[in-house]
């Protein structure tokens, strides 16, 4: 670091400057956020419908009018990437985030009190044994009209999607979260905080939480990658988007068949999907070594 | 520690009877019937009288009760009754005959005794799923102490990057891939598995050793994946703790501070997602089972689910909740193991 | 004494040894592979096709149908008919006759017995049995001696052929089965998983939902068969691993029903060790119109119910215009290849009820809108058109998951919105969509959708169960907790009393035009039901395994006695 000793210097500049230092999350952040700009802004730059069947031009090999090629109904690749990527992306991200969030919170309770440890662990394992499969059905049948009839069916069928990968999702990471909580809340540092008296509040945000930044950090970005994969499974079931609607965990599924004869269709939605989770993974990293501050500074 | 564990066993008790029930009504309220896979030459008024055969007329709760009755009362009387008489272990004990020939858990689709079909699985699972995870687990550890001591080097970037791509693509398509390669183009392996293959000669487990090959290399790399990241993040954070200094300072060797000290502080995470995928282990692989056709609990489960085999999806859902609450449970004692300072009383 | 019947014994077997030995069992193992696994063993407690051709290799009907429909007789003499007396002149009684001499695999007679108490399993109030149907109008089943059976129906049977015919009916020992009637069905699981048979294999291991393994029956009728001395059935997987295993890799034989995009299957087909063959039946992939409304604003009870027409499905120009605006020859194409083959017709074969109108065979977008802008529904600004009412003309378009249906969903919605029609498409769980569930929203009975699509067919080669099906009183509602066969909702006098008539009707030539006039009744005159595929099965086979038939009006594995391998 560079002039440090100067006035008291904000902390969240400290962590922006540590951050920025951090080559891979410098370079995941670029690589993410240029998949994003391509998913999100792509399609108005390249303006064909990714739903447009083109009989003649069905399973054709990259070309300059078809830079990835078409499917099987000759449907424009690029464009379904694109589109299928701005679902992934969202669904990826949002489902992850409740996820974590839920699963955070439930275990940040259960290991500082006492008290919730138990009702809480318990409502965990409820959640774990319950079965994915009709547990969606389920909640789909419960839940997809009236949510349709109140955001209508495009943000109806997103609130769900989000929803049913959420609730299905955030037991370990609560686990996780707990079971490094309890050996925590017994180190020094704790101890310490606590005979100068700091409230519970504080202290599960200023001592507890960022200590257990890195599994959850871990747990957030294995999240996305099993995020996408699952909102495909969903719409398998005909839990999700409409059929005709691409998502890369889709378009990867039906590529598999295809494998031998049309290599390259499995390849895009593959590669766009690991491509994001390890530029979230490099983020991750970059945060979690910025908001340390053993690692900050030195 | 001891008067921990009995409670909490004790306790498990209402927990797991809950369990059955919340499942029992979920699967109760999930659309569906039984009647989903006969074909639609059959009219409706057979349809109905066959679910009718199935009992399923009769109201929830005395459904509900009566497969309490089967699961707690039955299904283990006739276990008892085995371990007296037939098994290797318990047989020269007197024999006890508890089973009064009291219907068992039926299952909807072959109409015979689920507990018969989940024994005749289990091998299979154990085998494949169980190898894919233990595998999983020994590389991962080494990979996860190696990528963080060394962090940034070239081992931990090769390191990150394949387990991320290996979390990232599913095992639908990596399975897929090994099979083209290893089947298909150079004829190394069987893409099909064969659960009535007897291991009884060196030819024979050979042969065994080909068809788990694929599935468990598949199993194991995703599951090393995921749980070398959390060993990997967990002894980051060790790794800088003051007392990693004292102890180097003290003079202690690297080997010693690393694998013993920061190792040791640093499971507490590893050993809760290891203890959360036994259970899954059990649960097999639903998608990997599928792809090689190993036909394990994971199958027996998807199919179940997909003919609305409500007994057999009950049965197994609630033998897999066992699994996680015993699971759950041992973590807790490991924790207090491993850091003897974690109390829960 | 005793020596001398040990004797005796020995040179009968060392005079049937050479003829024996030379043929039945010496071709060794044969690898069937079914991407469905076998649950069960007795068709009457399942009536899964995948249950009923894992059995039919062990029992067997009295006759069954062969490739081209004809029934030929198994463990009967003949096929009774009209003709030769079996048959009575008032179609009220049919009277078989087993062959002689028949043994089960344990060695005792196949007797008249056995075939009473198999009709007696099945008719049992209380066993649910799966293949009732076949039963239909049986007043009662008498042994009239050890080998001869008479059937008598309560009404005049214009078809008879119903009980102990085809791989649904097949032949139980009663000896096996006395203790398993009706409720106790299910606790006799050694005889549903292994049942004793007159087929030419029996059961060694079965593995509920996995594998099972056989081996050549010893009492088999024919001394030179089968040529396998066992065989093994696994199941479970996808079709695509199926067809690989035995196109690609070879280690499997014979691989059923491959339903895959056709070039998937051409491209394997270039691993060179087998071959997709494919036969045709009367399975028809359609498009169902719902006559009602299904508008969710509808209060629960009275969606997708006679009580509220649909507001322009129930046009008849709109149904033409929707049929013309799809290229049939095309979906083919893509979807199966030579798998299918496209058809107006709701019966497709046998060949006497082919109604052979061809008319929708080709594609016309221009005359559909001509046929909707000349019925009055005029295009708003984007495109879409709507009723004289005002009514939006948009279609919700449902089926089940699968690769090529999602296929077809797209290329028709493309097609129908080229004439002015939104489509908005859905996807659903095969198990959810096709199970009678009343509680869920998305059953094909329910049919709280514009339009679906999925295939049905009909057992054997008679079409009257088949075509009553369209009848008013058969439409699902609630009162009838959504069961019901008339999935349209089609509610034509005319054609009910056609359907009555058909009932009556004996001679073949009269039913096959009975037939084909209510075939056009609901499909090539009024499109309440649009055809698209006639749907073959489809079934990968090794270079190495020979004598193997493609059967689609009876079970895959009919002929197993006449496979060999090729060397």
């Amino acid at each position: 670091m560079t002039d440090a000793s100067s006035a008291p210097r904000n902390q969240w500049l400290d962590v922006w400057l540590q951050f920025k230092s951090h080559k891979g999350a410098l370079v995941g952040g670029i690589v993410f956020a240029l998949i994003v700009l391509t998913v999100f802004v792509g399609p108005w730059i390249w303006t064909i419908d990714p739903t447009h069947v083109e009989i003649r031009a069905r399973n054709k090999p990259p070309s300059l009018s078809y830079p990835f090629g078409t499917d099987q109904l000759g449907r424009d690749m690029l464009a379904r990437m694109m589109a299928g990527g701005r679902v992934s992306i969202s669904v990826g991200l949002t489902a992850m985030a409740l996820a974590i969030t839920l699963g955070s919170s439930v275990g940040l309770l259960a290991g500082y009190f006492k008290r919730l440890d138990w009702p809480l662990m318990r409502l965990t394992e409820v959640f774990q044994s319950l079965p994915l499969l009709p547990l969606l059905l389920v909640m789909v049948t419960l839940f997809r009209e009236p949510l349709a009839g109140a955001f209508g069916p495009e943000k109806g069928t997103f609130i769900l999607i989000v929803g049913a990968i959420g609730v299905t999702s955030w037991m370990a990471t609560a686990r996780i979260v707990r079971g490094s909580v309890l050996a925590l809340k017994e180190r020094e540092f704790v101890l310490a905080a606590r005979s100068i008296g700091t409230s519970d509040h504080k202290m599960i945000l200023r001592h507890i939480l960022p200590n257990v930044v890195s599994p959850i950090m871990v747990s957030a970005t294995l999240g996305i990658a099993a995020a996408i994969i699952t909102e495909s499974a969903l719409s398998f079931l005909g839990l999700g988007f409409p059929p005709d609607f691409p998502t890369w965990g889709r378009l990867l599924y039906d590529a598999v068949d295809y494998m031998q004869q049309y290599p390259s269709r499995v390849m895009w939605p593959g590669i766009a999907i690991s491509l994001t989770v390890l530029s979230v993974n490099y983020l991750g990293d970059g945060l979690r070594d910025a908001l340390d501050p053993r690692i900050r500074g030195r | 520690m001891i008067t921990f564990i009995v409670r909490r066993l004790l306790l498990t008790i209402p927990t797991l009877l809950v369990i059955s029930l919340v499942i029992f009504l979920l699967l109760e309220l999930a659309p569906g019937d039984p009647m989903a896979q006969v074909p639609l030459t059959v009219p409706p008024e057979v349809k109905e009288k066959m679910r009718e055969a199935l009992g399923l007329g009769q109201p929830v709760h005395v459904r509900y009760v009566k497969w309490l009755y089967q699961f707690f009362v039955v299904e283990p009387s006739l276990m008892i009754d085995w371990l007296t008489r037939d098994s290797f272990l318990l047989g020269w004990m007197p024999d006890t005959s508890l089973y009064n020939g009291d219907l068992r858990v039926i299952s909807w689709q072959t109409r015979s005794p689920v507990m018969d079909i989940v024994v005749q699985r289990l091998p299979q699972t154990l085998w494949v799923v169980g190898m894919g995870y233990l595998f999983g687990v020994l590389i991962a550890l080494p990979i996860g102490i190696y990528s963080a001591y060394r962090q940034y080097s070239i081992f931990d970037q090769v390191g990150t990057f394949v387990s991320m791509v290996g979390f990232s693509v599913p095992t639908f398509f990596t399975g897929v891939l090994l099979i083209v390669i290893f089947s298909v183009e150079l004829g190394w392996f069987p893409s099909i598995y064969d659960t009535t293959l007897k291991v009884n000669s060196f030819e024979s487990f050979l042969m065994q050793v080909r068809q788990m090959a694929m599935p468990v290399t598949v199993l194991a790399l995703y599951n090393a994946a995921q749980i070398s990241r959390f060993m990997r993040s967990s002894m980051l954070d060790n790794l800088n703790q003051d007392y990693v200094r004292t102890a180097r300072a003290k003079g202690l060797s690297e080997k010693v501070v690393v694998l013993i000290h920061v190792l040791r502080n640093s499971m507490i995470p590893v050993v809760t997602v290891i203890a959360l995928g036994v259970p899954q282990v059990f649960g097999g692989a639903i998608i990997t089972e599928q792809v090689f056709k190993v036909n394990g609990l994971g199958q027996l489960l998807i199919g179940a689910i997909e003919a609305n085999d409500l007994p057999m999806v009950q049965t197994l859902t609630f033998i897999f909740a066992l699994l996680i609450v015993m699971f759950n449970l041992i973590a807790d004692v490991l924790y207090g193991i491993i850091d003897p300072r974690i109390r829960y009383d | 004494m005793k020596l001398k019947t040990l004797m005796l014994g020995a040179v009968a077997a060392a005079a049937m040894a050479p003829a024996a030995f030379a043929e039945r069992g010496s071709d060794g193992h044969v690898n069937v592979i079914y991407w469905q696994a076998p649950s069960i063993l007795n068709p009457y407690l399942s009536g899964g096709t995948k249950d009923l051709d894992a059995s039919a290799l062990v029992i067997e009907p009295l006759g069954r149908y062969d490739q081209d429909g004809t029934m030929i007789p198994y463990l009967a003499e003949t096929i009774p008919t009209l003709d030769n007396g079996g048959v009575s002149a008032d179609l009220k009684t049919i009277t078989w006759k087993l062959k002689s001499g028949l043994l089960w695999s344990d060695g005792s007679p196949v007797t008249s017995a056995d075939v009473v108490f198999t009709g007696e399993y099945c008719m049992h109030p209380e066993g649910g049995c799966a293949q009732l149907a076949k039963f239909e109008g049986v007043e009662k089943i008498e042994a009239v001696d050890d080998l001869t059976i008479k059937v008598s129906f309560k009404e005049a049977k214009p078809n008879p052929y119903g009980p102990f015919m085809g791989a649904q009916a097949p032949i139980i020992q009663k000896a096996q089965f006395a203790e398993c009637l009706g409720a106790k069905a299910p606790e006799c699981t050694t005889a549903n998983f292994g049942p004793i048979g007159t087929g030419a294999f029996r059961v060694t291991d079965f593995r509920p939902n996995d594998v099972i393994s056989y081996e050549a029956n010893p009492n088999y009728r024919d001394a030179s068969k089968p040529a396998f001395a066992t065989m093994t059935l696994k199941g479970g997987g996808d079709a695509t691993a199926a067809a690989r295993s035995v196109m690609e890799t070879g280690e499997f034989d014979l691989a059923w029903n491959l339903q895959l995009a056709p070039d998937v299957l051409a491209n394997m087909a270039k691993g060179g060790k087998g071959e997709a063959r494919s036969g045709f039946g009367s399975l028809v992939e359609r498009i169902m119109v719902n006559m009602t409304n299904a508008d969710p604003s509808l209060p629960e009870g009275e969606r997708s119910t006679a009580k509220h027409p649909h507001p322009f499905l129930s046009d008849a120009n709109v149904r033409k215009a929707m049929s013309m605006a799809i290229d049939r020859p095309l979906l083919v194409e893509i979807g199966y290849g030579q798998a299918g083959r496209p058809t107006c017709d709701l019966v497709p074969a046998p060949a006497i009820y082919i109604s052979g109108r061809t008319e929708c065979m080709t594609q016309d977008i221009a005359g559909a809108n001509k046929i909707l802008d000349d019925a009055g529904y005029a295009r708003g600004s984007d495109g879409i058109r709507s009723t004289k009412e005002g009514v939006r003309m948009k279609v919700l378009y449902q089926t089940s998951t699968n690769a090529v249906r999602q296929d077809f969903q797209a290329l028709i919605k493309q097609w129908w919105e080229e004439i002015g029609i939104e489509v908005e498409l859905r996807n659903i769980s095969a198990s959810v969509f096709f199970g009678g569930d009343p509680g869920s929203p998305d059953t094909f009975q329910k049919f709280y959708a514009d339009v679906q699509m999925y295939a049905n067919n009909f057992d054997g080669t008679d079409p009257e169960a088949y075509m009553a099906a369209q009848t008013c009183d058969k439409a699902p509602r609630p009162e009838s907790q959504w069961q019901g066969e008339n999935i349209s909702r089609i509610c034509i006098p005319e054609y009910d009393a056609k359907v009555a008539e058909l009932g009556k009707t004996g001679d073949l030539a009269q039913r096959a035009e009975l037939v084909k006039e209510l075939n056009n009744m609901v499909t090539n005159d009024s499109h309440m039901i649009i055809p698209l595929v006639d749907r073959g099965r489809v079934t990968g086979v090794s270079n190495t395994l020979g004598g193997y038939i493609l059967n689609t009006w009876d079970s895959e594995l009919w002929n197993a006695a006449d496979w060999y391998r090729i060397k």
